[in-house]
C-alpha cells in the first residue's frame, strides 16, 4: 500500500545524493584535468620552440663556418695565385678537409666572368655581371643565395666573398652540398610525425620536407605569421589533424626554419593520464553508487520498518481509545435506561401487589394478569443484565487489591469449565510455570477474564479438540495464553473482537460484551489482551498481567 | 418485619410514588421527597430509621450534599444509596460518608426490603448500644435524666 511512497523516496534520497556527490568530482576531475592539459600543452609548445630556435642556430653555425672559411681562402692567397687552377684545388681540398659540405669553387673578376673553377661541372667562362647576387657580394662583402637550380639545373646554393686587392677586386664562390645541408636540416624531424625544414620569407621550400612537398615549391605556411623570435601557431593538416608548427628566423632573418610535430602524438602522455583518471573516476563512481543505493535501502526500510511499528501503536492506541470512549457512552446510557427500568420494574411490581388483593383474585383474567406482569419482569431483569454487563459491573465495581496466585486462579477456572470442556469431547492442558510470583490485584476479575477467555476457546471449537493453557513470566510481567486449535479468526474480525456488542454467536447466545469487559479489566489493571489468530488454524489469546507486588502487612 | 420509618429520596416522580405506595403496603412507614431539599425538610421534622437516596439528581441539591447535611440532622438514620449510574467515585465518597451500601437501579423489592433491614438491624445495635450506655450513665449521674429528655424532645 506504502511502497510506492517508499520507492520515490529511496529514489529521490539516491538522486540527491549522487548528484551532490558526482558533481564536484566531476567538477573537480576536469578542472584538475584542464589544468594538466594546459601545462602539458605549454611544455610541449616550449619544447619544440627550444628545437626549433637550436636547429636555427646550428644552421646559422654551418653558414657562418663556410663563410669564414670561404673568407680566409680569399684572404690568404693573391688574385693571381688563385686563378691557377693547381693552387685553387689545393685551397678547395683544404676547405672540404677543415669545414667539407663544398661542392665546387670558382673565382669571379670584378667584370663577372668566371676564370678559374674547381668541381664537378665545368662552368669556367660563364659571365655573372647580370646575376643579381654579383651586385649582393660587390657591395656587401660576402652573401649566401637562396637555392635555385641555376645552370646546372638541380637546387642547390651558394656562398659568396668579396677580395680587394689594392685596385683589383674578385670574387671567390663556393656550392654548398644540398645534401650535407638538407641532411644537417632533418636531424631536427623527430618521431613519426615530426618534420623539419627551411622555408624563404617567400614561403619557398629550401630543404625537403618529410610529408607532401618538393624543394623549391611553394609550402603552405605563412611566414608572416612568425615573428622575431620565435613562434608557435597551431594548424590542421589536410587529414584534420592538429599540428603545431615551431619557426625560427636564420641568416640574418632570409630563411625561416620550421619544426612540426603532430600535437596528438605529442600529447599522448596526457591522454593516457587521462584515461588512467577517467578509469579511477568511473571506479570512484560505482563505489559511491552502490553504497548510496546499498545505505539508501538500508535506511529506508528502517524507516518503513519503525513506520510499521508505529502504525500498529498507533492501532493499538486506537483501539484503546475507542474502547475508552465506549465506555464513557455506555455510562451515560445506562443512567437513562436504568432509571426508566427502575420505574417499569416498581409499576409491575405494584400491580404485582395490587393483584394480590383479594377482590382481584376472583378477576377472570387475574392468571393472565400476573403471568404478563412476570415477563415483564423477567425482561427489565434482562435488560438490567445487559446494562450491567456492558458497565462491567457483573461482580463489583471498583476493583480490590489482594493477594492473587495466578496459577491457582488458573486452575479454579478450568476446573468449573472442565465438565462442560468434557462434554464437547475438548481436552484443557496446562502448562504453568510454578515460579509465578504471588501479585496484588483483583482475582474475581481476572477469573472472569480467564472464564471469558477459556469458554470463548470452547465455543470456538465446538467439539472435539484441545485448549492449552500456558503461564510464564517475562520481565515485570506475567504472560498467560490460551490457545485453541478451533477455526480461528478471520483478519477482518481481528479488529472487532474487543468491540461491545461483537459477537459470532447465534442470536441471544452471547452478549459480546466478554472481550470488551476482559478487555476494560486488564487495561485497569496496567495489563493488555492481545491476539494472534490464523483463520483455520486456531487462536491464541496472550493476557500480559503487570507484576505488582503485594504490601506487607 | 419490626416497625420502622422509611424516607425515600428520588427526583423520578413516578418512582417515587410508587416506591412509597409498595413499601407502605408492606407495613413500613414511608415518606417520600422529591429532591434533597424537601427530604431535609421532612427530615427535620420526623425521625426515621432508613434513608433511601437517589445519588444522581440534575438540579438542586446533589445525592452526596443531601447525604452529608442528612448526617447532621438525623446521624443516626442509616442511609442507603441508590444509583442508575456507574459512577463508582460517588457511591465510595458516599460510603465514606457514612452510607450504609449501595444498590443499583433497577432493584426488586424484594433485594431492597433485604437491605432495608439490615440496615434497621444496623442501627437498631446502634441503638441499643446507645441506650445501654444512657442507662449505665444514668445509673452514675441520675441526675442527667432531665438533659436527656430535653435532647429526645427535640429529636422527634
Amino acid at each position: 500500500m506504502k511502497t510506492p511512497l517508499y520507492a520515490s523516496l529511496q529514489r529521490n534520497i539516491i538522486l540527491i545524493t549522487l548528484i551532490v556527490a558526482f558533481a564536484p568530482l566531476f567538477a573537480l576531475g576536469s578542472i584538475i584535468y584542464s589544468q594538466f592539459f594546459q601545462i602539458y600543452r605549454t611544455k610541449v609548445e616550449e619544447q619544440i620552440q627550444y628545437r626549433a630556435r637550436a636547429q636555427a642556430e646550428a644552421v646559422d653555425l654551418f653558414l657562418k663556418e663556410r663563410i669564414a672559411i670561404l673568407a680566409a681562402m680569399a684572404d690568404t692567397h693573391a688574385y693571381q695565385e688563385m686563378i691557377q687552377d693547381k693552387i685553387l684545388a689545393e685551397a678547395f681540398r683544404v676547405m672540404n678537409l677543415r669545414a667539407g659540405a663544398f661542392v665546387d669553387l670558382g673565382v669571379i673578376n670584378n667584370a663577372g666572368q668566371h676564370l678559374a673553377y674547381v668541381g664537378p661541372y665545368d662552368l669556367r667562362g660563364l659571365n655573372y655581371y647580370q646575376q643579381p647576387w654579383f651586385g649582393e657580394v660587390m657591395s656587401k662583402g660576402s652573401y649566401v643565395s637562396d637555392v635555385y637550380m641555376g645552370y646546372r639545373q638541380l637546387p642547390h646554393f651558394i656562398i659568396a666573398v668579396k677580395r680587394q686587392e689594392g685596385e683589383n677586386i674578385w670574387i671567390l664562390r663556393a656550392t654548398i652540398d644540398p645534401d650535407v645541408f638538407g641532411s644537417l636540416v632533418r636531424a631536427a624531424q623527430v618521431g613519426k610525425s615530426g618534420d623539419a625544414f627551411i622555408i624563404t620569407g617567400e614561403g619557398f621550400y629550401q630543404t625537403r620536407p618529410r610529408f607532401d612537398g618538393q624543394i623549391l615549391t611553394l609550402s603552405k605556411i605563412d611566414s608572416a605569421l612568425f615573428g622575431g623570435r620565435t613562434n608557435v601557431i597551431e594548424k590542421q593538416n589536410h587529414q584534420g589533424k592538429s599540428i603545431l608548427y615551431a619557426g625560427s628566423w636564420l641568416n640574418n632573418g632570409k630563411w625561416l626554419l620550421v619544426i612540426s610535430q603532430d600535437l596528438a602524438e605529442e600529447m599522448t602522455g596526457i591522454f593516457a593520464t587521462r584515461n588512467v583518471g577517467i578509469f579511477l573516476l568511473l571506479l570512484g563512481i560505482a563505489a559511491i553508487a552502490a553504497t548510496t543505493v546499498f545505505t539508501t535501502r538500508i535506511t529506508v526500510k528502517r524507516l518503513k520498518d519503525a513506520d510499521e511499528r508505529t502504525n500498529s501503536l498507533n492501532a493499538q492506541l486506537m483501539q484503546s481509545d475507542k474502547l475508552a470512549a465506549l465506555g464513557k457512552m455506555a455510562a451515560g446510557v445506562a443512567h437513562e435506561i436504568n432509571n426508566p427500568l427502575a420505574v417499569i420494574l416498581q409499576k409491575t411490581g405494584w400491580i404485582e401487589d395490587l393483584l394480590a388483593e383479594e377482590d382481584l383474585r376472583q378477576t377472570k383474567n387475574y392468571e393472565e394478569f400476573k403471568t404478563s406482569v412476570k415477563k415483564i419482569e423477567e425482561h427489565v431483569e434482562r435488560a438490567r443484565k445487559v446494562v450491567h454487563n456492558m458497565l462491567g459491573y457483573a461482580r463489583r465495581m471498583e476493583p480490590r487489591l489482594e493477594d492473587v496466585d495466578v496459577n491457582d486462579t488458573l486452575r479454579q477456572t478450568i476446573a468449573i469449565l472442565n465438565n462442560y470442556a468434557r462434554i464437547n469431547n475438548i481436552n484443557i492442558q496446562t502448562e504453568l510455570n510454578p515460579e509465578l510470583p504471588i501479585i496484588a490485584g483483583d482475582q474475581a476479575q481476572l477469573q472472569q477474564v480467564f472464564l471469558n477467555l477459556i469458554s470463548n476457546a470452547i465455543d470456538a471449537i465446538r467439539k472435539d479438540g484441545w485448549i492449552r493453557v500456558k503461564s510464564i513470566r517475562s520481565g515485570g510481567e506475567i504472560l498467560v495464553s490460551v490457545t485453541d486449535n478451533g477455526p480461528g479468526i478471520p483478519d477482518e474480525m481481528q479488529r472487532k473482537v474487543f468491540d461491545p456488542f461483537f459477537t459470532t454467536k447465534a442470536g441471544g447466545k452471547g452478549t459480546g460484551l466478554g472481550l470488551w469487559i476482559s478487555y476494560s479489566i486488564m487495561e485497569k489493571m496496567g495489563g493488555t489482551i492481545t491476539l494472534n489468530s490464523k483463520d483455520g488454524e486456531g487462536t491464541t489469546f496472550v493476557v500480559q498481567i503487570p507484576i505488582v507486588v503485594p504490601e506487607k502487612k | 418485619m419490626d416497625y420502622f420509618r422509611a424516607l425515600v429520596v428520588d427526583d423520578e416522580p413516578d418512582f417515587l410514588e410508587t416506591l412509597v405506595n409498595r413499601l407502605q403496603k408492606r407495613n413500613i412507614d414511608t415518606a417520600g421527597a422529591k429532591s434533597g431539599e424537601e427530604a431535609l425538610e421532612i427530615m427535620k421534622k420526623k425521625l426515621f430509621d432508613v434513608v433511601i437516596l437517589d445519588v444522581k439528581m440534575p438540579g438542586g441539591m446533589d445525592g452526596i450534599e443531601t447525604l452529608r447535611e442528612m448526617k447532621k440532622i438525623q446521624p443516626l438514620a442509616e442511609v442507603l444509596l441508590l444509583t442508575g449510574h456507574a459512577s463508582v467515585e460517588t457511591s465510595i465518597e458516599g460510603m465514606k460518608l457514612g452510607a450504609f451500601d449501595y444498590l443499583l437501579k433497577p432493584i426488586k423489592i424484594e433485594d431492597l426490603m433485604t437491605k432495608m433491614a439490615e440496615a434497621f438491624e444496623k442501627k437498631n445495635a446502634h441503638d441499643q448500644k446507645i441506650r445501654k450506655a444512657r442507662i449505665k450513665e444514668l445509673l452514675r449521674f441520675p441526675g442527667r435524666v432531665l438533659e436527656h429528655d430535653k435532647e429526645d424532645e427535640k429529636a422527634s
